[in-house]
């Protein structure tokens, strides 16, 4: 028998699942860093952003920049789930012509904030329209996610510097600590070292959290919310291909093209959250 | 030359692994930086290949260009690749005061050229790279058009010092030219009377494959290989500029700052004649398979008969 889930947790598996369908639907595609970020794309969209389509341009809204871009197909689930955009466009995932792209395009999907997708650039936008809401006197929220590698680039920790001088409490970054980037283990390539220390050196209040448990998420931006005069860094303790065992073990999940093999795993996988998700509805 | 659709047997990138594992087992001073994007170009095996001649930088595109700064001043020979907007457009203003006016050595590479960056889109597909380089004094500019061309460019550019930039794509380009051919000057493929077809890069095949159109309709082209954007091969534009008195260019970049600005300069200042530059137009990159991309784009034999045709009239 299974533990009844949480709202959130059933959530996290319809965004999962439809994720996984999505790239399914085109053969290719950032499983990898798409899968790490379910969890607090749930959480983000399941109960803090007060986002609705009917209502997407009000100034009052918080905001959201996925400022590693290449986990576009997560957000594109979030999107669907939340009605911005249909099935149809759903599996039109980089299709010639659609208007979803591998990396998010504030001119082509309804519900993108930010166009992202080059390393290190989302995060300054962010921090601008968190600045710009504060000047403005707003008191709504700016929500961004930064890769482990993302945080190679500089650019991001100009960003930094500029929201803790600007004491921006009304900026929450999530730090996708997937422990890899594109060419392998972030340990390996570019030692990140402590990003708890490393953000609190940095003027943030900073703390890590098992980024595959919404309660954790959920509690850890309940308490960014209470603060003022810093803004607040998560750290996300995640998996690359978070959720997928199968993927999750696969030494290369950055950019996946299934094998026969892969298939299988990913198909079966999708029939598991399938079912978890009907027996989730009728409880 | 005629169009044929055979394929090179090695893809780009694995020529230029290839390429650099030959240099830098000759010469100790060579060194290749990437900057995570090494798996997409074949070369990571030549870190345990090449010990102290291969470094992954991680994700941080500037600091790359400032390190093989670094390195060429205490004598390294740096080759630097990434995708073509990541070595341009991300790291500009390093690449050009750190390596072009600190007048420094460095070999760059930029994958992905053009409508070939196809599903990473708008962000990573960049029709300017050419454009921006050629700013920088002294700089020399290539687009590879095969695998043999490539090589022949990265050992040119190690013999010679100072600062390349070689723009490619990475998977397997049709094969031009053979093994042993060698490229002090501009191709010239196939000679006509009625027209010059000046290309780089993809749209060399497609300039071909429009020749070969333009036959069946009585329109005898010259095709031209100028794969030197910078410099440029001045006397053979000239001379054939003279003998078909219109030219086309082709380039899968932007019309203005690449091979059709550099072609359209020179014949404007030595030889004006009519010319028309087929190439993207004010646009901006989007996903796509590449083959998509050309028409959208208008890089295609096609536009480029289409375009020959209006020039001749002009004459
Ligand atoms: C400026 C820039 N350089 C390089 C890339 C190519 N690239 C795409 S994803 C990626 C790795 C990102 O690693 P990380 O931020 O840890 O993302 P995740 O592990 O969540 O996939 C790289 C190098 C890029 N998109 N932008
Ligand atoms: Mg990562």
């Amino acid at each position: 028998m299974q533990a009844t889930q949480t709202d959130l947790q059933v959530y996290a598996n319809q965004i999962r699942y439809y994720t996984l369908k999505e790239l399914q639907e085109l053969g290719f595609g950032h499983y990898g860093g798409s899968l790490s970020i379910v969890e607090v794309l749930a959480v983000l969209y399941g109960k803090h952003i007060n986002i609705e389509p009917n209502d997407a341009e009000n100034p009052d809204r918080d905001y959201f920049v996925l400022s590693k871009g290449h986990g576009g197909p997560a957000l594109y689930a979030t999107l669907f789930l939340k009605k911005f955009i249909s099935e149809e466009t759903l599996y039109s995932l980089n299709q010639n012509g659609t208007t979803l792209p591998s990396h998010p395009d504030r001119n082509l999907t309804p519900g993108v904030e930010m166009t992202t997708g080059s390393l290190g650039q989302g995060i300054s936008a962010a921090t601008g329209i968190a600045f710009g809401n504060k000047l403005d006197g707003r008191a709504n929220y700016t929500y961004a996610i930064v890769g482990d590698g993302e945080l190679n680039e500089g650019q991001c920790w100009e960003a930094f510097q500029f929201a803790a001088h600007h004491q921006l409490e009304n900026l929450v970054v999530f730090i996708d600590d997937n422990k890899k980037q594109l060419d392998g283990l972030t340990i390996d390539i570019m030692n990140p070292f402590d990003f708890v220390e490393k953000m609190k050196a940095f003027g943030f209040a900073a703390e890590r959290v098992d980024g595959s448990n919404v309660e954790e998420i959920d509690a850890a931006v309940e308490r960014a919310k209470q603060r003022t005069g810093k803004p607040t860094a998560i750290i996300l303790d995640t998996t690359k291909g978070q959720g997928v065992p199968y993927l999750e073990q696969k030494a290369d999940n950055h950019h996946i093209r299934p094998s026969a093999e892969d298939n299988n795993a990913i198909n079966k996988a999708l029939e598991e959250l399938e079912k978890a998700l009907q027996g989730g509805q009728n409880q | 030359m005629t169009f044929s659709s055979v394929l090179d047997q090695k893809e780009m990138r694995q020529t230029y692994a290839d390429t650099i594992r030959e240099l830098a087992k000759e010469d100790d001073r060579v060194i290749a930086l990437e900057a995570d994007l090494s798996s997409a170009m074949s070369t990571s095996r030549l870190e345990s290949e090449l010990p102290g001649q291969y470094v992954n930088v991680g994700i941080m595109e500037a600091n790359m260009m400032g390190l093989a700064a670094g390195l060429s001043v205490v004598g390294r020979k740096p080759f630097i690749h990434s995708f073509g907007q990541f070595v341009t457009r991300r790291a500009f203003d390093q690449l050009f005061v750190s390596l072009g006016y600190a007048k420094l050595n460095a070999v760059i590479v930029g994958s992905d050229a053009g409508v070939t960056a196809e599903h990473n889109g708008g962000t990573h597909m960049t029709f300017e790279d050419i454009g921006l380089v050629r700013e920088i004094p002294n700089a020399q500019v290539y687009e590879a058009s095969d695998s043999n061309q490539l090589k022949y460019l990265l050992k040119k550019a190690y013999k010679e010092g100072g600062l390349h930039y070689i723009r490619t794509i990475r998977k397997q380009s049709i094969n031009l030219y053979d093994e042993n051919e060698s490229f002090e000057k501009a191709k010239v493929l196939r000679t006509g009377k009625d027209v010059t077809i000046v290309a780089s890069g993809i749209m060399v095949g497609e300039s071909l494959k429009a020749a070969a159109k333009l036959a069946q309709i009585g329109i005898d082209a010259t095709v031209i290989d100028m794969f030197s954007i910078k410099p440029l091969d001045i006397e053979t534009l000239i001379e054939a500029a003279k003998k078909t008195g219109a030219v086309v260019t082709a380039e899968n970049h932007n019309v203005n700052g690449g091979l059709g600005s550099a072609v359209a300069e020179v014949l404007s200042e030595h030889y004006p004649v009519p010319l028309y530059r087929v190439g993207v137009r004010e646009r901006f990159g989007q996903v796509g398979k590449t083959e998509y991309l050309k028409t959208v784009y208008g890089l295609d034999a096609q536009t480029i008969v289409r375009e020959v045709e209006r020039v001749i009239e002009r004459k």
